[in-house]
């Protein structure tokens, strides 16, 4: 196992005060490690010459849970493709090396503290329409539903996006597409979604502009970002199903109006 | 005290069809009148606070991380067991209720598993229908893989992110309900402590993790879906976040805990590479459907390549030992058998911990491409990790801490020995015994949530009248003022020693001598160690900054003091069950040819711990087991 001497260039921030790039040293960190676990033994340092811990988020150090977001020498989860924070190893990186560790950027995601940022325009998107609206103890036989394999496995990529928000900070839009095209795409593709497809459609679409994520123009940064390698395809599928909606909605309403008025 | 375990009568077959019959109902006006606080947002919190609020309930959930989707839950790979038969290879919910019992070792509650069984087949069509993208077949058909301890096809699966799909399920089902008004949703909250008015949990104490500001919110009843104290260890599977605040805070408010010492010790992870590590990944039991666990005939081959020992010279110790079962045999009997290989010197990679998960066989059979489909993102995940490609070269594995079947005394309501405190999943003690089988976390957890707890807490709130109890019961002003008197003590200290450096040393004594294998006097050592370890470390840990920001450092002290605390409990419940059983291994007590020695004759019980105020005499409680439906038997997987 070989050590590595590192300089480091760490964003530091309390709340909305203006931030700042820290410069901190890294010396004889195993090769071994993780990128969090680097900065933890960064951390323990800091603690012991009596300064103040860099804060980010971590939980499962898997690569599943999404709460890891660092944005690693301007790349969101770093230079490894399909990889979260938290499964980059320091391997990766060669001794003498600058890094630069920033939060996820997005007006829509705002610093809570150094590399900490608030995702809750993710919750506030899936509340207004990521489900299918079934009541516990009403569903029927599992296997009543028939669904061929290769529709169960597309909806599968598109489940497998697990919320970080890499896609929102690699895009110079900061454009939550990918994340929202995901999550309906999922359930637009499964028969179980299909009842609800055009209210999900739009109720998501429009809580994702008001949350103030920008538009998509089609760079396609977010795919090469995401962990879990989620294809832009997802975008358009999300597109046509957006097109289909708002004209359901605007004939919809027409022919209510018909029905109704005289 | 004495522990009720409320088990309903007949038949066992019958028991929960005629609880449910006779558990209260309250009718739809009424509910919205009850508010309940859900503790936890994974899969028994998400799915429980998500199904009570659709029945009308005012609901307030709680998660520590910033999104109620990254429970821990998450995490679960390989997938959900349930008794539908739809491999035609003679499942059926007594088979699944047996197989759990005896996974157990004999030390679970019969009716509990009966009752987790029944409801599994309802989970299944639960998370299909509510968009979770199970594994099929081409006919359209749910797909089933085996797992351990099992002789037929019974899991279902979301390639190996089980757990995470069926999360999200449940989390889908609390947001509509958050939509709806019906929950309120608090992020970025740890609860602190418990609140308990005139002998009824009547709330909790929670501090906002971004703001600092510490509450106190009231409601009839509390549901703690909080999870298992595996971190007490350090290195785990667990997620960093996992703790047992929630849990030993109720303990000290009047709560029993239930055989602590029953820990699952996970044979499939990524071996220990060196003291930076932080925390230790799970390679999925499924693995072992197609890879085969061995290590080297003799001592000197263990510095070879795998691929330079021929196979002759090769040990499929599992599939040696235990010829029904094979690499698929039950947790702890394979973790055993890995240490075992290891303490004989025979363990491979680097300080020997390690034996080999082969793929080479498969790959043969299959080809790389059928398993890259069906194991591909663990395989990608090892690689990230070790740096090794587990299709080229076998997988190092060795066993880590991954569940705590201990947790919270509930009787069949998941009902707390203290009124109005429910506990669910793996916080709760009650459908595991002492081991629990792959796959059925994520069914209990379910159960638990979906099931049980919106048809049992009406027995419970029957007996209250709504919103008798507010925040400004003394109670509630003396827990706040516990909560911010512990917050400035540990800013106080301001001694020489992180936080972790201290939760690191109070790990690996556990992990030594309360882990795979214990002994009276190691137990006895720890003992002795704990209450120093936890002494030096309220008069030398240092917290730097302050309570009134977003301080992660003040949020693990406050963790792993209570570690400092549960540990002791955990070591002298090892110590008192003077026999071996499931994860739990007492070096006295074993057979000739190493396998555990349960006494059913003098420990088929649960030990209930209550808090007497020392820690070093908690108050022991017996709950005798009874087994009508299975025979107890010595547990045998050859």
């Amino acid at each position: 196992m070989a050590l590595l001497n590192l300089h480091l260039k760490v964003w530091r921030q309390t709340g909305n005060q203006p931030g700042h790039f820290q410069d901190i040293e890294a010396p004889e960190i195993p090769d071994h490690a993780s990128f969090l676990e680097m900065m933890d033994i960064v951390n323990e340092r800091l603690i012991r010459a009596g300064q103040d811990p860099v804060a980010f988020d971590h939980d499962c150090r898997e690569g599943i849970c999404g709460m890891c977001s660092m944005t690693i020498n301007g790349m969101a989860h770093g230079p490894e493709r399909g990889t979260t924070t938290c499964q980059l190893h320091m391997r990766k990186f060669r001794t003498g090396d600058t890094i630069w560790v920033e939060p996820f950027r997005a007006r829509a995601f705002p610093v809570v503290k150094d590399l900490m940022v608030d995702r809750s325009a993710f919750d506030r998107i899936m509340k207004a329409g990521g489900y299918v609206s079934v009541r516990t103890g009403s569903a029927p036989e599992a296997n009543e539903i028939p669904i061929g394999k290769d529709v169960a496995d597309a909806a599968m990529d598109a489940a497998a996006c697990i919320g970080c928000g890499a896609c929102v900070a690699s895009c110079k839009n900061a454009s939550a597409m990918l994340y929202v095209s995901a999550k309906v795409g999922q359930l637009n593709t499964l028969p179980q979604g299909h009842a609800e497809k055009d209210r999900r459609t739009l109720a998501m679409v429009r809580q994702m502009d008001a949350e103030g994520f920008g538009n998509c123009t089609n760079q396609y940064e977010c795919e090469a970002a995401c962990p879990k390698e989620i294809s832009v395809r997802w975008i358009a599928k999300l597109n046509r199903d957006y097109a289909v909606a708002s004209v359901k909605e605007v004939v919809g309403a027409g022919r209510q109006q018909s029905q109704s008025g005289d | 005290m004495k522990l009720d375990s409320k088990i309903p009568s007949g038949p066992m077959a019958e028991k929960w069809s005629r609880h449910k019959q006779d558990s209260k109902l309250i009718n739809p006006k009424n509910k919205r009148k009850y508010s309940i606080i859900v503790v936890g947002s994974g899969l028994a919190g998400a799915a429980a606070a998500a199904s009570l609020s659709e029945l009308g309930y005012k609901v307030k959930c709680f998660c520590f991380q910033d999104s109620p989707r990254r429970a821990h839950s998450i995490a679960a790979q390989g997938g959900i067991n349930a008794a539908k038969n739809y491999q035609n290879d003679g499942d059926s919910v007594h088979r699944l209720f047996y197989d759990t019992v005896k996974g157990g070792d004999f030390r679970a509650r019969e009716a509990n598993v009966h009752r987790l069984a029944e409801v599994s087949v309802n989970i299944i069509d639960q998370c299909v229908a509510q968009g979770v993208p199970f594994a099929r077949e081409y006919g359209g058909g749910l797909a089933n893989r085996s797992f351990g301890g099992a002789q037929v096809s019974r899991t279902f699966y979301a390639r190996g992110q089980t757990g995470q799909q069926l999360l999200l399920g449940a989390y889908s089902a609390l947001s509509k309900e958050i939509a709806r008004g019906g929950v309120e949703m608090h992020t970025r909250t740890e609860m602190l402590d418990l609140v308990v008015a005139d002998g009824e949990t009547k709330g909790i104490i929670t501090r906002n993790l971004v703001t600092g500001k510490v509450e106190a919110h009231a409601a009839d009843t509390v549901l703690l879906c909080t999870g298992g104290y595996g971190n007490v260890f350090f290195l785990s599977t667990n997620a960093m976040g996992c703790n047992v605040t929630a849990t030993w805070r109720a303990h000290r408010r009047g709560a029993t805990f239930a055989n602590p010492c029953y820990t699952q010790i996970h044979p499939t992870c990524i071996p220990v590479s060196g003291d930076y590590q932080s925390k230790l990944t799970l390679m999925s039991e499924s693995l072992r459907n197609d890879g085969r666990v061995w290590v080297p005939k003799k001592a000197e081959d263990c510095g070879k390549l795998a691929s330079q020992i021929p196979e002759a010279d090769r040990d499929y110790f599992l599939e040696r030992k235990y010829p029904s079962f094979g690499n698929l045999a039950p947790r702890d009997i394979s973790s055993r058998a890995a240490k075992e290989c290891c303490d004989e010197g025979r363990g491979v990679g680097p300080g020997g911990r390690g034996v080999y998960l082969d793929f080479s066989e498969a790959i043969n059979e299959f080809s790389e491409k059928v398993i890259k489909e069906r194991y591909g993102n663990l395989f990608d995940m090892y690689e990230r990790i070790t740096g090794e490609s587990a299709y080229k070269q076998p997988m190092r594995i060795y066993p880590a801490v991954h569940y705590t079947m201990g947790g919270l005394w509930v009787d069949y309501n998941l009902m707390s020995n203290l009124s109005g405190l429910h506990v669910l999943g793996e916080a709760n003690f009650s459908d595991h015994g002492a081991n629990r089988l792959g796959a059925s976390a994520l069914m209990q957890g379910l159960a638990d949530g979906y099931f049980v707890i919106p048809t049992t807490v009406a027995n419970y709130l029957v007996t209250q009248k709504p919103g008798a109890v507010t925040t400004e019961h003394p109670a509630f002003k003396q827990a706040l003022e516990d909560a911010n008197g512990r917050i400035s003590q540990l800013l106080g200290v301001k001694g020489k020693r992180t936080v972790d450096s201290f939760h690191r040393e109070l790990g690996l004594l556990v992990w030594d001598k309360c882990g795979m294998g214990r002994s009276r006097a190691g137990l006895e050592e720890a003992l002795r160690r704990i209450p120093e370890i936890r002494a030096e470390f309220w008069e030398n840990v240092v917290v730097p900054g302050s309570g009134s920001v977003a301080n992660p450092e003040l949020e693990k002290a406050g963790r792993v003091a209570d570690f400092m605390e549960f540990a002791e409990l955990l070591c002298r419940d090892a110590l008192d069950r003077e026999e071996s059983c499931g994860g739990h291994f007492r070096e006295e007590h074993q057979f000739p040819d190493g396998e555990a020695k349960r006494d059913d004759e003098n420990f088929c019980y649960v030990s209930a711990y209550e808090y007497s105020g020392d820690l070093s005499k908690p108050i022991l409680h017996k709950e005798p087991l009874t087994f009508e439906e299975v025979h107890l038997t010595v547990r045998s997987y050859k």
